[in-house]
């Protein structure tokens, strides 16, 4: 017990190879959580887990990166839909106003979707909402926008948001956070595209990626919450990767660990709160630059 | 050297109603005699070449005088500002879906002079300056190459300006490449603020638009560069292709609705000269689909006949009577033909015989079409229920709960039974009957549902287009379609496709639900489209089935039939089948 609390705070990982024995201090092993991840016959309750991990990194005196993961389930009688919001932000300006922009973001995203989504199906007459995920998502962007206009002005963040409703989810995107699919298998695929300049050009053709690794222009981002008048986000829909892992970051992750050391971590490890654990830990150990932010999910038959 | 005059704004008093008109003015400073009478010589020519041209971005010209050594052209006077004076206007970079709603209308001038007849017209000199946006925010060009005769008497004399003409220009070559490369120079400048008069010549490469202008998306960039291409070879072949270009870009990027494309455009060749392969004449009206299978073709009519007939030449086979028309889908399974019919029965045939398998009864006409999975056909009826019908008694297995009537035809996946009703209410259902989820849309679900990758989609008369997760009933996202829509959905790669009674055939993105093209016919489209190989097929109440371009919307060909088509087309391997209200069963090379 104390290792694993050590583990959970320790600012240093003295890990030393691939995190090989982990497997064993997870609380069900491998086999009896994805064994079962093939919808059975008969078995039509459909769980959503999830873990996440929110860390300073080793060279940031502050923490500008804020997260919210929320799972739950919706519905009566005998059956229940698996529901979930899961949200990365990652801030950005001067003074505190990176810190105050993302954590305006994920409470104004969040507050928009829980109320007009969640809350209505409290009352003695449930009622649930009559726009579609993606409206829904679009108000809440523009929400977060706002509210990040009013607590942060002159500042912005990115945001990544997954709203899993049964086994859809709908992703906002803006600026540099990610969302991939992590098969069982090891395919992992980047579900957002970057609003970085430097990605811009590497889409182009312009930089290579050994290039835009070491860009001195690396975190300029063209589109962010917070900027301008609208917000440009991306809002699209997708199935939840099954049998497999939804996982969203900051750069502080994907800019220290590349995907095959990330899929590596996730795949060894059986549950989501561990493999977060994990990914903070080797992205510390890689130097930890940045602040690092980690929301792993997945559905469970 | 020659020159040009002024440009005035006048009004023509030769008409009682007051016309503004510009009136340029062009001054010959060449003395020789002979050569003066030359340049009016080849300015007459070009003028009523000029006069004859029609297009909504070339203004008119109305007359043209000569006196002395000055010449005048009377023109259509435009409202607007050149694209200068734009650009001079404005903070910041332009929107990519303005620029390129200009420059779609620009290729399609370029695309009019270029085929003019007996000669092209080459503009020769494309830049921002002589290009205006009117008040509608529409373009025209101004500043013909007319005026070019008038700055020099030589022969191969470069015109153009600058910085936006191509090398092969500066060899005396005029070819539609020539403006292909200005039209790119000035989007390039448009949309990256940099004056090309003021880089080193031919040096866009340098000046990578995603650089400069990240708004801009890739794919808009790609055919501006390849309009800058060095080598007129590496270029696109016309305006025709770089519009082509721009208008895929558009669409990529979901902003082809928003741009203010002129209908002539949009107006796409009609496909002539397809002939169908064979005709077979029914009795009365088809309204159903077709079905293939092992060489023949199945369809129900309003003669209450199902027919057989040999898909490769249309040979009738066989047909089977019942008491009413029959207007689904028929259903192929292990040998047996299933399909429903206003008689209220469900009928199971043999595919070999014709002959009569089993008969289920229902307490309404049957306009749904089955559906067989686990042993069970899953049928809708006008009795307001859905049936669940042993494949091998011809048993009900069950019924759901009294309802409004189902036509809509139900959809199995993943162990659940999918359909809409008419009061509106789409429900799910497992294989024991139990209902999983229910939805409610505005008005009535005729439109069948199908389920793709988790998610179920299909349309509503309220006018709108779902996408539900299967699972959990929840609406991802809705697409509003101009009118109600009983268009079942056909889907292909991350597309899906349907009619509606707004006569348009929609393609949306599945994962933004954004439109990527769309395509107007004459009337509803109440039948449904397929998709097959590259190509979808859907047919119109206004008699045609029309071949359009899945990823683009281009229509490849139409042929029109003497009768409405409210039904599906069906297609195997090279052939396309299809029936029409005109009692015809057609069969095309797909």
């Amino acid at each position: 017990m104390t290792n694993f609390f050590k583990r959970l705070f320790a600012k240093k990982s003295n890990h030393s190879g691939p995190l090989s024995s982990d497997a064993a201090t997870a609380p069900l092993d491998e086999n009896q959580i994805w064994g079962n991840d093939a919808p059975k016959p008969g078995n039509k309750y459909v769980h959503l887990i999830a873990g996440s991990a929110l860390d300073m990194g080793k060279r940031r005196e502050n923490n500008e990166d804020a997260l919210l993961c929320f799972s739950g389930a919706l519905g009566g009688g005998s059956q229940a839909q698996p529901f979930g919001l899961y949200v990365i932000s990652d801030g950005m300006g001067g003074h505190r106003s990176g810190e105050l922009a993302s954590e305006a973001a994920v409470r104004a995203l969040g507050n928009s979707l829980m109320s007009k989504l969640y809350k209505p199906l409290f009352g003695p007459e449930p009622q649930p909402s009559q726009e579609s995920l993606r409206e829904l998502m679009e108000a809440a962007v523009k929400e977060a926008h706002r509210a990040v206009k009013k607590a942060a002005p002159g500042g912005g963040c990115t945001l990544t948001a997954a709203l899993v409703v049964g086994t859809q989810m709908v992703i906002a995107h803006l600026g540099d956070s990610r969302a991939y699919s992590i098969m069982r298998d090891g395919r992992m695929e980047a579900l957002t595209q970057d609003h970085s300049l430097v990605k811009r050009l590497q889409e182009l053709g312009q930089l290579t990626d050994e290039e835009a690794a070491v860009h001195p222009q690396k975190s300029v981002l063209y589109r962010a919450l917070g900027q301008g008048d609208l917000a440009q986000a991306d809002i699209f829909n997708s199935s939840m990767p099954n049998p497999g892992y939804l996982l969203i970051c900051s750069d502080g992750l994907w800019g220290v660990l590349n995907e095959d050391t990330i899929q590596r971590i996730v795949n060894s490890t059986s549950s989501p709160y561990l493999a977060c654990q994990h990914l903070v830990e080797a992205a510390n150990a890689a130097g930890g630059p940045d602040n690092i932010s980690v929301v792993l999910a997945r559905l469970v038959y | 050297m020659g020159g040009m005059g002024a440009v005035y704004r006048a009004r023509d008093k030769n008409f009682k109603a007051i016309r503004l008109v510009a009136v340029k003015e062009m001054i010959s400073q060449v003395t020789d005699p002979i050569i003066r009478k030359n340049i009016f010589q080849i300015f007459e020519r070009e003028a009523n070449i000029l006069a004859t041209l029609r297009h909504p971005a070339i203004p008119r010209i109305y007359d043209y005088f000569t006196k002395g050594e000055r010449a005048y052209l009377v023109l259509e006077f435009i409202h607007g500002k050149n694209l200068e004076q734009v650009l001079a206007e404005t903070q910041g970079f332009l929107p990519e879906e303005q620029v390129l709603g200009w420059a779609v209308e620009l290729c399609d001038v370029l695309e009019y002079l270029h085929s003019h007849k007996p000669e092209p017209v080459i503009f020769r000199d494309i830049k921002p300056s002589n290009i205006m946006s009117t008040l509608q925010n529409h373009i025209a060009l101004v500043d013909f190459g007319i005026a070019k005769v008038f700055e020099s008497g030589q022969k191969n004399t470069m015109v153009g300006t600058q910085g936006y003409s191509p090398p092969d220009q500066y060899r005396g070559e005029a070819t539609p490449k020539v403006d292909v490369y200005a039209l790119g120079a000035t989007l390039h400048h448009l949309i990256t603020l940099r004056d090309p008069q003021l880089e080193a010549p031919f040096s866009f490469a340098e000046r990578v638009i995603g650089e400069i202008n990240p708004n801009i998306s890739k794919e808009f960039a790609a055919v501006i560069e390849r309009a800058l291409e060095y080598k007129p070879e590496d270029r696109y072949e016309g305006a025709a292709d770089m519009k082509e270009a721009l208008i895929n870009v558009a669409r990529k990027t979901g902003t082809l609705l928003h741009l203010n494309i002129p209908a002539a455009t949009q107006a796409a060749t009609r496909g002539v000269g397809v002939k169908p392969l064979w005709v077979f004449a029914c009795e009365d009206e088809l309204r159903g689909a077709p079905s293939y299978h092992d060489g023949s073709l199945y369809i129900g009519c309003y003669d209450n006949n199902l027919y057989a007939l040999d898909a490769a030449n249309g040979a009738f086979k066989w047909k089977y009577p019942t008491d009413g028309g029959i207007p689904g889908k028929p259903a192929i399974f292990e040998g047996n033909i299933y399909f429903g019919s206003e008689d209220k029965r469900l009928h199971v045939i043999s595919t070999r015989s014709g002959k009569v398998v089993w008969t289920y009864y229902t307490e309404g006409p049957v306009r749904s079409s089955p559906r067989i999975a686990e042993g069970h056909v899953f049928v809708g009826s006008d009795d307001g229920h859905l049936h669940a019908v042993s494949v091998n008694s011809g048993r009900l297995a069950w019924k759901t709960e009294p309802g409004a009537p189902v036509r809509s035809t139900p959809f199995v996946s993943n162990e659940y039974v999918y359909f809409g009703s008419e009061s509106g209410d789409f429900t799910c259902v497992d294989f024991r009957g139990d209902p999983r989820w229910r939805f409610k849309a505005k008005r009535a679900i005729t439109s069948s549902p199908l389920v793709n990758d988790g998610v179920v989609y299909f349309g509503s008369m309220d006018s709108a287009f779902y996408a539900l997760d299967a699972q959990s009933g929840w609406v991802v996202w809705r697409f509003r379609l101009g009118k109600g829509s009983i268009s079942t959905p056909a889907v292909h790669q991350n597309l899906v496709y349907t009619g509606a009674a707004d006569h348009i055939i929609y393609c949306i993105d599945m994962r933004s639900a954004k439109e990527m093209w769309r395509y107007t016919t004459d009337h509803q489209v109440t039948g449904s489209p397929i998709v097959h190989r590259d190509a979808l097929y859907c047919g119109s109440v206004d008699g045609s089935l029309y071949c359009l371009d899945a990823a683009s919307g281009r229509l490849r060909w139409r042929f029109q039939t003497e009768a409405p088509i409210t039904g599906t087309p069906v297609a195997h391997e090279d052939m396309v089948f299809i029936g029409s209200t005109d009692k015809k069963v057609y069969a095309f090379l797909a």
